[in-house]
C-alpha cells in the first residue's frame, strides 16, 4: 500500500518535469513564430514548438490521471503557480537572441532525445507509450539543432561569437538534466526512468565532442545552476505563467 | 546581394507510389539544409516520403520558343488522352 | 483584399485589333485560360503588375502573423495554442510560396523584402489594426480569413501559372483557418456574459476594417479593368465585398451577435443585403502609414529582418567553407 502511494506521487512529479519541460519551452519557442530570421526558420521552428505541446498534452495528461483529482493537462498547465512547476531551469531562460534560443534548444534536445529513447523501455506500460511518440520528434529536433549549432560554430565570426556567449551563458544550466535526485533514484530503482547518472556521462561526452565540431568550447569549472526539478525557479518563469496563465486566470471557470 | 540564400526547387515523391513531383520552391544556404526545410515546409516532416532539391540555377529548361516542335507531336496522339475514350454512362467512373 | 489597389499600366485595356501580333497571341492565350508560364513572352505591364499583386499579398501573409502571433503566449488552453501556431505557420508558408511565385518573375526575395521594409511596398490595410482581446482571433479568422478566402479561391484560375499554382496549395491549406476562427467565436458566444461581450466588440471593431480590405469600389478604375483583362483580378471590389456581407451576416446571426451596422438591411430585389457606407478616408490613412499598429508592424518586421541577419550569414559562411572543403578533398 505504501510502496503503491509512494510509486504514484513520484511518478506523478517525474510527468509534471516532463510536461513542465515541454509547455515551458514551447512557450519560448513559440514566442518567435513571425519573428525569426528567415521563414524557412519560422517554419521549422513553429513545428517544435507544435511537438513540445502535443508532448505536454500526454505527459500533463498522465499527471492528472495518477493524482487521480480530476485535473487535465490544461488545468495543470494554466492553474499551478511557479512554485508548482517541476521544468528544469535551461528552458525558462529568456530568448535573448537567436543564438540562445537555439543553444538552448541544442542543450536541452541532446539530453531530451537519449532520455526519450531510454524511456521507451520504462516498466509503466503509459511511460514507454508517451515515449515511443515523443522520441521521433526529439531525434528530429535534435537533428536540427545539432546541424545548426555546427554551422553557425563555424561560420562567420560574429556567428562563432554569439553561440559562444550563448553556451557560456547556458552551459550552467545544462548540469540539473542530469541531476538525480532520491525522486530520480527511485524510479531508476523501479526501472520506470533510467539512471540519470549514466545518461549524464553519455550526455557530457556527446556535448563535447559536438561543441568541438562547432569550433566552440564550454565554460571550465562553471558551476551546476539547479533547483527547478524542486520547484525552486528563476524569476523568470513568473512572467512565463503570467502571460500563459492570463485568460484563465481573468476569467475563473470560464471555458474557451 | 551575394549574401542571399539560394533558391531550390523541391520534388516529393509520397507515399503512394508516384514519381517525385514539383512542389515548390525554398531559400537555404546548401543542399542539405534546404532538404531539412523542405521536410518542414512541404512535408510538415511526413515519414516515408522521398525529397529531392535541385537549386533553380541548375534546372535547364526547354526554352519557350522551343515549344510548339517539343510539344506539337505528342498533342497529335490524342488517344494518349484518357478524355478521347467515350465510356459509356453505364460503366461508371474510369 | 490582401493586395489591395494594385496598380497597373494606368492605361485602358487595348482591344485585340490594337495589340502588336506578340501581345495579341499573349491575349488570347489569356482568353482562352491557357496558363502563361514563367519564361514565356508577356507584356511588360503584366509582368509588373504581377509582381506588385503577388509581392503586397505577401507582405500581407508575414506581417500578418504579427497580430495573432501576438497571442500564441497567451491562448486559453493547449489546443488553442497548437492550433495558434499552425495557423500563424501556415501564414508564414503562404508568405514563403507566394514570394516564389514572385520570383519566377525575375525579382529575388530579399529584395522584395527591402521594398516592404523601405515603405515601398504595401500590405493589407487589416492588419494595421490591434488584436485586444482572444475574441479579436476569433474575428480574424471568421472575418479576415473569410474576406482572403473569398479572393483566393477565385485567384486558384489566375492566368499566371506559379500564381495559381500557389493559390491552390494556400486554398487547400487555409481551409481550416476560417473555421478555427468561427469556432472560437462560438465557444465565447456560448460561454459567460463576459465572453459574449468580448466576441461583439471584436466584432465591432473588425466588421469595417473587414468590408474595406476588398478595397475601395473600382467601378471605372483603369487598373481593375486591366488586371480584370489579364485574368490577375477574378472579380471586382464590390462584387466580392456583398458576397461577403452576403454570406457573413447569416453566420453573425447564428453567433447571436450584432453586425455594428444601423443600415444593414436585406433587400429582396436583390437577394442581398444592403449596408451602410465605409469610411474611406480611413482606409486611406491606414494604407498612408497612419493606422493604429503600421509602426509596430514595420518595426517588427525590421527587427527581425535586421537581427537575423548574422544568422543568415552565418549560415551562408559555413555552406560556403563545407563547399571548399569538400572541393579539397576531391
Amino acid at each position: 500500500m505504501t510502496t503503491a502511494t509512494k510509486t504514484d506521487a513520484a511518478l506523478f512529479e517525474f510527468a509534471l518535469r516532463m510536461g513542465d519541460n515541454a509547455v515551458v519551452l514551447a512557450q519560448r519557442v513559440g514566442a518567435w513564430c513571425g519573428h525569426a530570421p528567415a521563414i524557412e526558420e519560422d517554419i521549422a521552428f513553429a513545428n517544435v514548438a507544435l511537438d513540445l505541446i502535443g508532448q505536454t498534452r500526454m505527459w500533463l495528461g498522465l499527471a492528472g490521471e495518477i493524482e487521480g483529482k480530476g485535473r487535465d493537462a490544461d488545468q495543470l498547465a494554466f492553474l499551478r503557480d511557479a512554485r508548482a512547476y517541476r521544468n528544469a531551469l535551461l528552458v525558462e531562460q529568456p530568448n535573448v537572441d537567436f543564438a540562445h534560443t537555439l543553444m538552448r534548444q541544442f542543450l536541452f534536445d541532446a539530453w531530451h532525445h537519449p532520455m526519450l529513447v531510454a524511456l521507451k523501455s520504462s516498466a509503466d506500460a503509459r511511460v514507454a507509450d508517451i515515449a515511443e511518440k515523443a522520441e521521433k520528434e526529439a531525434r528530429y529536433h535534435l537533428e536540427r539543432s545539432e546541424d545548426l549549432i555546427i554551422r553557425l560554430g563555424d561560420g562567420t565570426e560574429e556567428s562563432r561569437q554569439r553561440m559562444q556567449a550563448a553556451l557560456d551563458a547556458l552551459y550552467p544550466f545544462a548540469g540539473e538534466l542530469c541531476a538525480a535526485d532520491a525522486l530520480d533514484a527511485d524510479l531508476a530503482a523501479r526501472k520506470i526512468a533510467p539512471d540519470l547518472g549514466a545518461l549524464g556521462e553519455r550526455y557530457l561526452a556527446y556535448l563535447k565532442s559536438t561543441l568541438a565540431d562547432a569550433t566552440l568550447t564550454a565554460p571550465v569549472g562553471a558551476a551546476v545552476r539547479k533547483g527547478g526539478k524542486q520547484g525552486l525557479h528563476s524569476e523568470h518563469l513568473g512572467y512565463i505563467l503570467a502571460d500563459m496563465q492570463f485568460l484563465q486566470r481573468a476569467y475563473p471557470g470560464a471555458t474557451w | 546581394m551575394k549574401n542571399e540564400w539560394p533558391l531550390w526547387e523541391v520534388f516529393i515523391r509520397g507515399q503512394h507510389g508516384l514519381a517525385h513531383r514539383h512542389v515548390g520552391s525554398l531559400h537555404a544556404p546548401d543542399a542539405e539544409m534546404a532538404v531539412m526545410n523542405a521536410r518542414d515546409v512541404y512535408t510538415r516532416r511526413n515519414e516515408g516520403v522521398s525529397i529531392w532539391v535541385v537549386k533553380a540555377q541548375d534546372i535547364t529548361a526547354s526554352a519557350p520558343g522551343d515549344k510548339e516542335p517539343l510539344f506539337d507531336p505528342s498533342n497529335s496522339k490524342i488517344y494518349r488522352h484518357p478524355t478521347f475514350f467515350d465510356i459509356p454512362e453505364e460503366v461508371g467512373h474510369m | 483584399m490582401y493586395a489591395q489597389e494594385v496598380k497597373s499600366t494606368g492605361e485602358r485595356p487595348k482591344t485585340l485589333d490594337e495589340m502588336a501580333p506578340q501581345e495579341r497571341a499573349f491575349q488570347l492565350r489569356v482568353d482562352a485560360d491557357i496558363k502563361i508560364e514563367p519564361k514565356e513572352w508577356m507584356p511588360e505591364g503584366y509582368r509588373k503588375t504581377l509582381i506588385r499583386q503577388i509581392s503586397q499579398h505577401a507582405h500581407s501573409e508575414i506581417v500578418g502573423q504579427l497580430p495573432e502571433g501576438n497571442w500564441i503566449t497567451r491562448a486559453p488552453t493547449l489546443e488553442r495554442k497548437a492550433i495558434l501556431i499552425a495557423k500563424v505557420q501556415d501564414e508564414a508558408g503562404h508568405g514563403l510560396y507566394l514570394y516564389c511565385a514572385a520570383e519566377t518573375l525575375g525579382v529575388s526575395r530579399d529584395a522584395l523584402t527591402e521594398q516592404l521594409l523601405a515603405g515601398k511596398a504595401k500590405y493589407s490595410s487589416i492588419f494595421n489594426y490591434p488584436t485586444l482581446t482572444w475574441a479579436d482571433i476569433g474575428a480574424i479568422g471568421w472575418l479576415v480569413d473569410g474576406a482572403a478566402i473569398m479572393n483566393q479561391v477565385q485567384l486558384q484560375k489566375c492566368s499566371y501559372g506559379p500564381y495559381s499554382r500557389a493559390m491552390i496549395r494556400i486554398c487547400k491549406e487555409e481551409s481550416f483557418h476560417q473555421r478555427q476562427g468561427y469556432d472560437i467565436l462560438l465557444k465565447l458566444c456560448a460561454g459567460t456574459a463576459e465572453q459574449k461581450e468580448m466576441a461583439q466588440d471584436a466584432l465591432n471593431r473588425w466588421w469595417q476594417p473587414s468590408l474595406m480590405m476588398f478595397g475601395p469600389p473600382d467601378g471605372d478604375s483603369v487598373h481593375s479593368a486591366q488586371s480584370m483583362a489579364w485574368k490577375i483580378k477574378p472579380m471586382s471590389n464590390d462584387d466580392l465585398r456583398q458576397k461577403f456581407v452576403d454570406q457573413t451576416v447569416p453566420q453573425a446571426d447564428y453567433l447571436g451577435l450584432k453586425v455594428p451596422d444601423p443600415d444593414l438591411k436585406w433587400n429582396e430585389a436583390k437577394k442581398g443585403y444592403d449596408y451602410g457606407a465605409i469610411d474611406w478616408n480611413e482606409f486611406y490613412e491606414v494604407l498612408k502609414g497612419n493606422g493604429p499598429c503600421n509602426k509596430e508592424r514595420m518595426e517588427a518586421r525590421q527587427k527581425a529582418w535586421d537581427d537575423g541577419a548574422w544568422y543568415r550569414e552565418g549560415l551562408m559562411a559555413h555552406a560556403r567553407k563545407s563547399a571548399a572543403r569538400k572541393l579539397a578533398a576531391e
